[in-house]
């Protein structure tokens, strides 16, 4: 890659500004609620934007390219289904409990409604969950960099050995992350977040355009993506039935798995974006939120799932010779494409095997696609030098937001559910503003050291999502009924989330998505069921979770002595005073928004079935 | 919060469109443009990036002098608002 001053330039000047905008919230950070609560004083759009920026990070600018490409716009169910409803859902019906209760973190609003136990479980294993999130984040930049070749001309101008790229980017990202995080606690991750956030519209917006001119518009998109398989260009065509749809499911799996269990426990008891709504001024903009937050989420597919599609739908370079004549000269012009490039499809490249050096290939002999260089392919595909250091930035950006918005969830967790609750409790706020600044120092060692943990061990990342997956997916139920049922009670709770876990475990060991062998992918412990593809078991293993945590936590619930009415007001709706939201002008109230958001989803999905 | 976001996003967007603009005009009609189709896109989107920059940073110092001339502490109406909710 060839990279100028200019993309330098504004590589620079992007982490000037972010380190500018750390020293200059340093003053404001007096209270140990400045640092991690943003002091409650943020305005609802900034943290709406930071809401979805939190999510925004390389799993989603990547994968979702990666996912574009692999199985077409049915990948905006995971916007459609899996994020818009839950949104809406959280502004209005969660959000008063959470803000409202004055808790500091997701899990002391389970303290608060349930027991120490529930807390400590959920705090211990969100804590985990987030310095790794961070760590695995961290290693998938450091690879992108290596991959793009970025920091090359500069390690050779320096004559520094290539070797240390990977350590290089590693320690940059963990160095600025740990400043500006130190500096400014949660507002400056939430202004990071915000301004990350319309550098990607900065960055990716101008190659959607480009692309889709490239192809003809819109319709010359749906026309070459239709050549490459015409399911791709369908959100909901064949969705009845999982051999019908390029990701092999089905219209259950999506409603109740993605939209009911896996995206509600995501987006509406996931602390690393609830600390965001948190930190705003008021109820009201605690609720409004999430639904703005909503808004830019319906147009992301736009830009975040376009440049894979059009990565696949692009010609694939192929090795072409030119035979031209020049004043009698016969002159052979060769352009020699890698065979990386040509066994791919569109400008997404094979994957290489390390050891031999060819193109790897699926069990029918075809070669299998490297779907996440999609869309940083795209990058070097059309943006010439200049732009190029901007879209690079923009990418570089959404990787350290990512990592930002687990540190700061960390640090936050650590101190007040671990630290303050079980450490060392009653001690000045100044202490645990200073233990806050240092868990934020040691939650980064701890990503540094599962970045490197990912070398050596190629399926740690595939292992640690899947562990996470089991220990989220039956949290959403245990939120439900803790706020909905007032009968529920903390060893229910407790009870209940451990069974669901133990359900998704259970679930994984005995399943198995087709042409998979037992193992990482499901069925360890024996095979009773075949899933037509890994997202399908996913979707179903997420229902079983759910459910057993459903269930179980009721049976306890009926069999254990509730808390007193009086100790759950404000936690739980039967028991709370409706918000008012009668000061406001009608569509400011968030049921408006809500329902306009919802009103939204709807046409999104049809324009894209 | 007595930092407005808008100001210092403002200001680093404006210096990336000028710099994207300068860098657009200096290298218009060059063969690097073969990749973004023949159109000059550093030139035109850093007009654009300029625009919303200079319009971020307006807003944001349009609010800060409003803060600064009728300084009504911002955490009353809050506290305000809450009590009317419960």
């Amino acid at each position: 890659m060839q990279l100028t001053f200019v993309d330098w330039l504004i590589m620079l000047l992007y982490f000037v500004f972010v380190l500018g905008i750390g020293f200059a919230l340093k003053r404001y950070m007096k209270t140990s609620k400045d640092f991690f609560q943003a002091g409650r004083a943020l305005p609802a759009w900034i943290c709406g934007l930071a809401f979805i920026s939190a999510n925004l990070g390389a799993q989603e600018v990547i994968g979702m390219g990666a996912s574009g490409a692999k199985y077409g716009l049915e990948t905006c169910h995971f916007y459609g289904i899996g994020a818009i409803p839950a949104m809406v859902f959280v502004g209005i019906f969660m959000m008063p409990f959470y803000y409202g209760s004055k808790a500091r973190s997701v899990p002391e609003f389970l303290r608060l409604r349930f027991d120490e136990k529930t807390r400590a479980l959920n705090a211990c294993s969100f804590a985990v969950m987030t310095v790794f999130s961070s760590g695995i984040s961290m290693y998938a930049m450091a690879r992108l960099i290596q991959a793009l070749h970025v920091f090359d001309g500069l390690f050779r101008a320096l004559g520094w050995a290539p070797e240390g790229i990977f350590t290089f980017s590693i320690i940059l990202s963990a160095i600025i992350v740990l400043l500006y995080i130190f500096l400014g606690g949660l507002t400056s991750a939430i202004y990071n977040e915000v301004l990350q956030f319309f550098l990607i519209i900065a960055g990716f917006l101008p190659l959607v355009l480009l692309g889709l001119k490239n192809l003809g518009g819109w319709h010359g998109l749906s026309a070459a993506v239709s050549a490459v398989d015409p399911r791709m260009m369908h959100e909901w065509r064949g969705v009845l039935h999982p051999s019908t749809n390029p990701m092999g499911i089905e219209i259950i799996g999506i409603g109740m798995g993605l939209g009911f269990v896996l995206g509600s426990g995501y987006w509406c008891t996931d602390f690393l974006v609830i600390q965001t709504a948190m930190a705003s001024h008021n109820m009201d903009s605690a609720r409004r939120v999430p639904l703005i937050a909503a808004v830019p989420k319906m147009i992301f597919p736009f830009l975040v799932i376009l440049p894979g599609l059009i990565a696949i739908a692009l010609p694939t370079p192929r090795t072409t010779t030119t035979v031209t004549q020049q004043n009698g000269a016969i002159i052979h012009e060769t352009n020699v494409v890698p065979e990386i490039a040509a066994e791919g499809r569109g400008i997404v490249p094979a994957k290489i095997n390390p050891v031999t050096g060819k193109a790897m290939l699926d069990a029918s002999g075809k070669p299998l696609l490297d779907y996440d260089m999609a869309t940083p392919n795209m990058l070097l595909h059309y943006f010439p030098t200049g732009i190029l250091g901007l879209g690079l930035t923009a990418l570089l950006a959404s990787f350290m937001s990512g990592m930002a918005g687990n540190v700061t969830a960390f640090n936050t967790v650590f101190t007040y559910d671990l630290y303050q609750s079980y450490i060392h409790k009653g001690a000045p706020d100044r202490h645990y503003l200073a233990v806050g600044r240092w868990a934020t120092v040691g939650g980064i060692l701890l990503s540094i050291c599962t970045a490197y943990a990912a070398i050596s061990f190629n399926n740690i990342m595939d292992t640690l999502q899947l562990v996470f997956s089991f220990v989220n997916a039956p949290l959403f139920a245990t939120f439900l009924l803790g706020m909905f049922w007032k009968r529920t009670t903390g060893h229910a709770a407790f009870t209940g989330l451990i069974t669901g876990t133990v359900a998704a475990m259970l679930h994984h060991g005995l399943t198995l998505p087709m042409e998979a062998v037992p193992g990482i992918h499901g069925g360890w412990l024996a095979v009773l069921h075949r899933y037509p593809s890994d997202m399908a078991q996913n979707f179903y293993g997420a229902i079983w979770a759910f459910s057993s945590n459903f269930i179980i936590t009721i049976i306890i619930s009926l069999f254990t002595k509730p808390k007193p009415e009086s100790e759950l007001v404000g936690l739980v709706r039967s028991l709370t005073p409706k918000p008012e939201t009668s000061h406001l002008t009608w569509w400011k109230r968030p049921e408006a928004l809500g329902i306009a958001v919802l009103l939204g989803a709807v046409a999104l999905n049809i324009f894209f079935a | 919060m007595q930092l407005d976001l808008r100001t210092p996003m403002g200001l680093m967007f404006s210096i990336t469109g000028a710099i994207l603009v300068a860098w657009g005009l200096k290298t218009n009609g060059d063969a690097i443009y073969a990749k973004s189709l023949g159109i000059n896109a550093n030139l035109w989107w850093g007009i654009v990036l300029l625009i919303f920059g200079l319009i971020m940073f307006f807003l944001g110092e349009r609010r800060q002098h409003k803060l600064e001339e009728e300084p009504p502490p911002e955490s009353d109406g809050t506290e305000r608002r809450r009590g009317h909710g419960h």
